[in-house]
């Protein structure tokens, strides 16, 4: 099918396990749908089979991932489109190594962890169609590709927030749908011009990002339009204020899985995209177009926190303070600093972990309680105290407190933007108060306090519960008191990214 | 005085034909003629052998043209019956996609015509009449031969059209295609008598060499201008542009659903690629008269067309509305070959062409599934018939599904890749606002295809009416489907035929 290619690069194998990183969940949804409804037992079988094989190795990949380098590892590249200069390349750097680690370990927590109501064989499909997506989009190296995977991702969301969603769960999906789909328009016409104008200093006509990024030298003014055309996109998915108004509704009305997995890694899809296709291929106009975007993040860390302080909604609270967070990303992302960006990638991952975390236990809440309402919530303390607690610790990381991993992220984002985008840190530290602000206050009100009649039976949590919420935890707190490990593989690459950018000066 | 007619007669000297060349007519001529004559004489055939040979035939049509491709090697482009038909790779592309439309498209009314108790040979004879006028128009190198082509194949559409003996809309689709059509021809044939009154000619490479130069026509010659108006207006009504698309949404509600799926592959790649090859040959030299109307008619048809398909209730209507804003992509493909003389511009062409091929077998597909659904009476068609449909039948559903994520662009399914070859070629003579319009457009008729997924994925069914899909109709859908897939995940083959498209 392909004609064969391989790439040597630092660490290669002769497994090919970006590709299979792919490939497992797809087999698997593939084999999900083939199975029948009658045997139920078999449909979970082979989701959690293929999802744990996927989520393993990613885990072996990042044993494996060396330190210290700045390059593509594991690259495998083949010959796909090659009528328009189209391949199937992959690869893995520090950038996007834990992006893809969390999507591998992510998505067997949400299918062992949480069962949809109904209809289980579908919900499994398209959940291992979402990884398949969601790896391909954080692994892919050819702009083609990349827009593939990035497209792709909409239908199996979209079937998840539709058919196992809340009440207005049509009308969140389809807005989520046309939402980034018309993000995606700009962005389409982006890579094709990319391509065709780079075409002068590649030779021919090709999509692949390495080659454009390294070879091609766009006019200013050609470069920020090209520029634009793919920010667009990726605003609409991080979501950046003006373009978030789609994420409230998506992420309260999707089922808690999905709710999950679009905090934990969809939203990544976006911020990752700014540093990936927006930073590296055209790091002039990255530059030039700083101080609009850093004033967006601002306003979005600021708006995020505001509104989430109004919220009734429980889990809409935790989706406003989805945009805050991932104003601090975008914040560290643009002020193009060694240490911002570093942070803000490692914000990417303490986001997933922690926000994610937080919608399993809002999604636990409405198991039990039926309601997200925080007004008719409240001393659940007193009857769930271990409940209480993971809610807690998980709330702690999300204000970003010292020891847990929120912090560490967020201190080096702040701390590395200072120098090169003093005013708007100076207002982002508000945001950061405003987060302890309605973060306690909503725990005060629903864990605090005596417990009325409807809350006195609130159940403890089961053991399955505990278990997979100590793997967050466990996340959380490794993250925060060690983060040199994690720090020593994404520093280099960053590093790399920051030299390209001041070399195109 | 008798004698003196037959020597004339046999002093006329017949230009000298190529049969071989001319085969794929042959062959559906041969196959409408059997249908028709023997059809009519001989006692009513067993089920499904009347869909059956209007298979075989289309399928000889098909593997003719395929062969005449690989003889036609690096051969220049030539032309056939003194100069009436051209023989080239575009003629051979188009023509082919005909044939296996007509193919596709008889295993959908096999299905219908059992159902309704209606089978005969009168449908499958007409249909074949129909493909034979289509071939004629995308090989016409003569502006006459192109309005006979025409002409077949519009009357046959309109008597497909009102051919449902049991439903009264039929009927009345057919009168009205049949009054606004005629305008249409009629204006179409204005423009063909005023550019031969500027140029003195209706072969399209003569009329190329009078308008090269401006001394022989003028810039302004009045002739000229009201001629290229008029003939864009009579295809844009046979294309569905807007704002000359009123009819279409009427007719494609009216006509039985199979002849729907007909007229948007077979009738679209004819009066496309006619459009196109008459453009591109008759009226190079012209292209700055045409250009802007071209680009006004796509950016008011993809936008219009998408919105308008929005608010539509019934399942055909709204298909009728997709088709026409698709009709805006492959205008966008036109608007790109028009910058001749930029080293990308045949890719306008091709990808214009690629994308008709793509359309033909979803628009097949779709209207498939919909002609299943609407059941008995052919009357089910309203997005509530849909509702459940992913219960009663998920395979169905999951089939329509696919099909109408392919049109809406989505990756790894035909309809991106048709959708990606247009934008490439707009991109790649920098018409790059037209492209982001196009995309736009692209979007918001997304949100139509998602009303009927949401209607059969996300809704209850309103009633117990069960959906039965007889084998034909399965086939049909499911070659559809592998279709899409295989195009949307390797589409290495049709680019490469595609780029070698040329006239």
């Amino acid at each position: 099918m392909f004609a064969s290619a391989e790439i040597a690069g630092e660490a290669t194998t002769s497994f090919p396990i970006l590709t299979m990183l792919v490939l497992m969940p797809l087999l698997g949804a593939v084999l999900v749908s083939l199975l029948s409804k009658k045997h139920g037992e078999w449909v979970k079988l082979a989701a959690l089979v293929s999802s744990i094989a996927t989520g393993a190795m990613s885990v072996w990949m990042l044993i494996k991932f060396p330190t210290g380098t700045a390059g593509f590892e594991f690259v495998s590249k083949h010959a796909w489109i090659s009528e328009w200069g189209i391949s199937w390349h992959l690869g893995v750097d520090g950038i996007s190594l834990f992006m893809v680690v969390l999507t591998g370990v992510l998505f067997p927590l949400v299918i062992v962890g949480i069962d949809p109501h109904h209809d289980h064989k579908s919900y499994l499909a398209w959940m291992l169609l979402l990884e398949a997506g969601v790896m391909g989009s954080f692994l892919s190296l050819d702009l083609f590709l990349f827009f593939v995977f990035f497209e792709i991702v909409l239908v199996p969301m979209y079937f998840l927030i539709g058919g196992w969603g809340y009440e207005k769960r049509v009308y969140a999906a389809t807005k989520f749908f046309l939402y980034t789909m018309a993000g995606s328009a700009f962005m389409l016409v982006g890579i094709v011009a990319t391509a065709f104008l780079a075409r002068r200093d590649t030779g021919v006509l090709t999509f692949d990002l390495v080659e454009i990024a390294e070879k091609a030298n766009f006019a200013a003014g050609t470069g920020r339009w090209l520029f634009a055309a793919f920010m667009i996109a990726f605003a609409v998915k991080v979501p950046l204020f003006p373009l978030h108004t789609w994420l409230p509704d998506a992420h309260t009305q999707a089922p808690t899985g999905g709710s999950v997995i679009l905090a934990g890694v969809l939203l990544k899809m976006g911020t990752y995209g700014m540093l990936r296709f927006g930073v590296y291929l055209f790091p002039q106009a990255a530059i030039w177009a700083k101080p609009v975007l850093l004033t967006l993040a601002v306003i979005g860390i600021l708006y995020g926190a505001i509104a989430a302080t109004m919220q009734k909604d429980l889990k809409r609270l935790v989706a406003y303070s989805s945009v805050a967070h991932l104003g601090f990303i975008v914040l560290g992302t643009f002020a193009l600093t060694t240490q911002a960006i570093t942070g803000g990638v490692m914000q990417m991952v303490n986001h997933g972990v922690s926000t994610g975390a937080l919608f399993l236990l809002v999604g636990m809440i409405y198991e039990r309680r039926h309601t997200r309402q925080i007004s008719e919530l409240g001393g659940i303390q007193a009857v769930a105290p271990i409940f209480a607690g993971f809610f807690m610790v998980v709330m702690l990381s999300s204000i970003g407190l010292p020891g847990l991993n929120g912090f560490v992220g967020e201190f080096l984002v702040l701390i590395g933007s200072f120098a090169t985008a003093r005013w708007w840190v100076v207002v982002a530290t508000v945001g950061v108060i405003l987060a302890a602000l309605y973060l306690l206050w909503a725990y005060q009100r629903v864990f605090h306090g005596e417990p009325n009649e409807d809350n006195k039976s609130f159940p403890e949590i089961t053991l399955r519960e505990g278990l997979l919420l100590s793997v967050f935890v466990a996340a959380i707190v490794f993250a925060g008191v060690y983060p040199k490990p994690m720090l020593d593989r994404i520093e280099p690459s960053v590093k790399a990214l920051i030299e390209h950018v001041e070399a195109s000066k | 005085m008798m004698s003196r007619v037959m020597a004339a007669t046999s002093t006329f000297d017949g230009p000298a034909i190529q049969w071989f060349k001319i085969s794929p007519i042959l062959a559906l001529l041969g196959g409408a003629l059997l249908l028709i004559l023997v059809g009519s004489l001989t006692p009513q055939w067993r089920r499904g052998w009347y869909a059956t040979a209007s298979v075989i035939t289309a399928v000889t049509g098909a593997v003719l043209t395929g062969v005449l491709w690989n003889q036609m090697g690096d051969d220049k482009p030539s032309t056939l019956v003194g100069g009436a038909l051209a023989f080239d790779r575009f003629a051979l592309f188009a023509t082919f996609t005909i044939c296996v439309s007509v193919a596709h498209v008889s295993l959908v009314i096999n299905d219908y015509l059992t159902r309704e108790g209606e089978d005969g040979p009168e449908v499958y004879g007409l249909m074949l009449a129909a493909a034979i006028g289509g071939v004629v128009m995308v090989s016409a190198n003569d502006l006459l031969v192109l309005f006979l082509g025409l002409e077949t194949l519009s009357l046959s559409f309109y008597l497909l059209t009102a051919s449902s003996r049991s439903r009264t809309k039929s009927g009345e689709a057919g009168l009205k295609y049949f009054i606004l059509g005629g305008f249409a021809s009629a204006f179409l044939l204005y423009g063909v008598a005023l550019l031969f009154g500027a140029s003195g000619t209706t072969n399209l490479q003569s009329m190329a060499a009078v308008f090269a130069g401006e001394v022989t026509v003028s810039a302004n010659n009045g002739l000229l201008l009201a001629g290229i108006a008029l003939l864009l207006v009579g295809f844009a009504f046979k294309v569905s542009l807007v704002p000359f698309h009123v009819w279409t949404p009427d007719v494609y509600q009216g006509a039985p659903t199979p002849v729907t799926a007909l007229m948007g592959s077979v009738g679209k790649v004819a009066a496309f690629s006619a459009l196109i090859r008459v453009s591109m040959i008759a009226l190079p030299s012209r292209i700055d008269d045409w250009r802007p109307a071209i680009l006004v008619l796509a950016l008011l048809t993809l936008v219009i067309g998408s919105v308008l398909a929005v608010v539509q209730t019934d399942v055909k209507r709204m298909l009728a509305y997709s088709s026409i804003s698709h009709a805006g992509f492959i205008l966008v493909g036109l608007e790109a070959a028009s910058h001749i003389g930029h080293t990308d511009a045949h890719l306008g062409i091709s990808s214009a062409m690629g994308y008709l091929f793509i359309y033909s077998i979803l628009v097949i597909g779709t209207f498939a599934v919909v002609s299943v659904v609407a059941g008995q009476g052919d009357n089910a068609t309203t997005l509530d018939a849909f509702k459940g449909l992913g219960k009663k039948r998920p395979e169905l559903a999951l089939g329509m599904t696919v099909l109408l994520l392919a049109q809406a662009g989505v990756p790894l399914t035909s309809g991106f890749v048709a959708k990606f070859g247009i934008i490439r070629a707009a991109v790649s003579v920098e018409s790059y606002a037209l492209a982001v319009a196009a995309m736009l457009a692209a979007v918001i008729a997304a949100f139509l295809y998602l009303r009927i997924m949401v209607s059969m994925w996300l809704s209850d069914p309103t009633d117990d009416a069960s959906v039965s899909i007889s084998k034909s109709a399965g086939l049909a859908i499911t070659l559809a489907v592998a279709t899409t897939l295989v195009i949307g995940i390797l589409p290495g083959l049709l680019l490469e035929i595609s780029r070698t498209i040329s006239f």
